[in-house]
């Protein structure tokens, strides 16, 4: 297990590595000059915008922190590997930068805004269990019934749903058509429409972006339940079982269950990092004021910083999750990791 | 489009061939011959293939009709302006019209354009790249597939939607920079799916028979190992192509993607959000045509998968 664990993080290392180089060529190919996004394309003096470009170590200084000019007078531009080196630096000391419009650090803001997302992704995951394993398991016992053509069908049709356009449709549907019902909480302003003293109303507007963000990842779910259900039913085991006279019921809840559920809770462990990666589009449609809506606006307000670190840290965030995945799934299945000792044999 | 076929030279039998051998049923010959039949069967693909070919001849003719039935997709005159603005669908306006008067389905028709082309040449550069990378890192292993491999999973580690963002980001809003976007960052899956389709052909004998008469690698690939791996690729392509269609919604939607007055359905969408109260169909009809022409891929996908007898992960 320890050398599982050990070959897993060394492998992590490289791969962290690579994703760092991407973001640190994405954002130093921005376009435009970033001292004209800083100050929102107007013209500074020439002694603040020096003061600016060395702050953001665009241009080489002495050792007294003095930019250094070349024979007509230019400033000498850092090299990339040097930039690089600065950004790693930067990195690990949880420093993204500070927000164009802002004024305020990339790692606040974050901070401020992930308790949204994860509060949400948590909901999403909920829903996504319950339904996903629910559907698949049912489709799975009762084999080319009605309710898996059901089933099939209606994850079929999920997959091809755009998320933003099914948050746009349960928003029409319950908070329009259905409003003498639903009260008609529109909007669904998470700040909660019946105020902070009314905790009852509070969870109501998680519902709807939880459900639209949870849509296609329950139909995988469901999908991959099926398949692995199906498949361990084929088992010489479950035959056995059978042969001891056991129920089906029995067999289906003891034995053949939770072999099958290892993959599907894997599959809804990596899902939870790509939703703590901030349900972009979940997030615009419902003015959520999670990461993701925090990307978006950034994005139309050409606030790169906030674009770029939010990016850094999701996908750091995303690739630690899916890391601890990959390891608790080779405590569920041993088959994992005495699989990987024998390659390495 | 036009498949190559299997090659008919000595020792080229196939998991194909013998599927075929054991269908026998009919004259056809050829493995897409046969995949075609079973195609037939499959009532949902069949539906699938109906609905993709009339969008395609919606898009391609467009042009020569629309406008005449339907008025101009982009700018409506000042007349219609004022008497068209927020119709709920009708006879005249089947999918209604627009705040400006701008009949929806003319503009759902022009958006098909967008779609298909994004879903189709984002598809392509994502195949050409992930072929050429898959072919080299599976054929000739060593230090090439480490270096491939591990370059796949530094993309794959990105979330999706997140990383064509920034990407777009980077390289500034436009429909050809969604296209070359979603186009650029999909090539790791299909490369992984090519590289293990190879590794599986590459083992079998008539490789090596080819090698001992002197094929060159080139010859190799192109001649016996890709013909024997097409199918899983065409197969995964399709399914390729309805993501990169809902990307591309995505992105319009984000208001990264066309610029306005150009009709997008993921565009389309966006604009109707802010009249969802008083006037639905606006972003409900360009919904429709996305959710319908992104199943049709995903099912014809299913169905080519089964026809072609492909074995992928289930998911």
């Amino acid at each position: 297990m320890g050398t599982y664990i050990a070959k897993r993080v060394l492998q992590f290392i490289p791969v962290f590595l690579g994703v760092t180089i991407i973001l640190f060529v994405l954002q130093n190919v921005v376009p435009g000059d970033p001292i004209r996004l800083i100050t929102g394309g107007r013209a500074v003096p020439e002694q603040t915008e020096e003061i600016m470009r060395i702050n953001n170590h665009l241009i080489q200084v002495d050792e007294n922190g003095k930019a250094l000019r070349d024979e007509n007078g230019e400033y000498i531009p850092t090299s990339l590997v040097d930039r690089y080196f600065n950004y790693m630096n930067k990195l690990f000391h949880g420093d993204l930068g500070t927000s164009y419009q802002k004024k305020v650090s990339v790692t606040s803001i974050f901070a401020q805004k992930y308790p949204y997302t994860v509060r949400l992704a948590a909901c999403a995951i909920a829903l996504e269990a319950i339904m996903g394993i629910g559907a698949g398991v049912l489709s799975a016992i009762k084999r080319y019934s009605f309710w898996d053509i059901l089933v099939t069908l209606f994850t079929s049709i999920m997959v091809a749903i755009p998320a933003f356009w099914l948050g746009m449709l349960l928003q029409w549907f319950f908070g329009i058509l259905m409003k003498q019902w639903t009260g008609g909480a529109f909007s669904m302003p998470i700040s909660g429409a019946g105020g902070p003293s009314s905790p009852y109303y509070d969870w109501m507007h998680y519902i709807l972006p939880a459900f639209t963000l949870a849509a296609v990842s329950t139909a995988y779910t469901a999908r991959i339940m099926r398949s692995q259900l199906l498949d361990v039913m084929n088992q010489d085991y479950i035959r056995t079982a059978k042969a001891k006279g056991l129920s089906k019921r029995d067999i289906i809840v003891h034995h053949a269950l939770k072999n099958a559920l290892i993959p599907v809770v894997t599959y809804i462990g990596i899902d939870f990092g790509g939703m703590l990666a901030g349900a972009i589009l979940t997030e615009t449609v419902f003015n959520w004021p999670g990461v993701g809506y925090e990307i978006y606006r950034a994005i139309t307000a050409r606030d790169w910083p906030i674009v770029m670190g939010g990016v850094t840290i999701i996908v750091v965030v995303v690739m630690v999750i899916n890391l601890i995945v990959d390891v608790s799934y080779a405590f569920l299945d041993p088959r994992i990791r005495l699989g990987s000792s024998k390659n390495e044999g | 489009m036009k498949y190559p076929k299997p090659i008919p030279e000595a020792g080229t039998v196939t998991m194909h061939t013998v599927a075929k051998a054991t269908t026998g049923d009919g004259a056809s010959r050829t493995l897409w011959g046969d995949a075609w039949k079973r195609l037939r069967r499959n009532k949902l693909a069949v539906i699938a293939v109906i609905w993709i070919v009339f969008v395609a001849i919606v898009a391609l003719t467009c042009d020569l009709w629309a406008q005449q039935l339907l008025g101009d997709p982009l700018y409506a005159s000042t007349a219609e302006m004022s008497k068209n603005t927020l119709l709920a669908p009708s006879l005249e306006h089947p999918f209604g019209t627009d705040v400006t008067g701008r009949d929806i389905l003319c503009r759902v028709i022009y958006g098909s354009r967008i779609s298909l082309s994004v879903g189709i040449i984002a598809t392509a550069i994502s195949t050409v790249i992930g072929l050429v990378m898959g072919a080299l890192a599976a054929y000739y292993g060593g230090i090439f597939d480490t270096i491939i491999m591990r370059l796949a999973d530094i993309f794959l580690a990105f979330p999706y939607t997140l990383f064509v963002i920034a990407m777009i980001a980077v390289i500034g809003n436009g429909i050809q920079n969604v296209f070359i976007a979603i186009g650029i960052l999909g090539w790791p899956s299909i490369a992984r799916v090519f590289r293990s389709a190879i590794l599986s052909v590459k083992e079998n004998d008539y490789v090596d028979a080819a090698r001992s008469m002197g094929a060159s690698d080139v010859r190799i690939v192109a001649r016996h190992i890709f013909p024997n791996s097409v199918a899983s690729i065409v197969v995964y392509a399709t399914m390729n192509i309805g993501s990169a269609i809902l990307t591309e919604a995505a992105l319009s939607y984000l208001g990264m993607g066309v610029t306005p007055p150009q009709p997008s359905w993921g565009a389309m969408i966006q604009e109707g959000q802010t009249f969802l109260t008083t006037a639905p169909w606006m972003m409900i009809m360009p919904g429709l045509a996305i959710l319908t022409t992104v199943l049709a891929f995903t099912l014809l996908g299913d169905g080519l998968r089964d026809a072609l007898d492909v074995k992928m992960k289930d998911a």
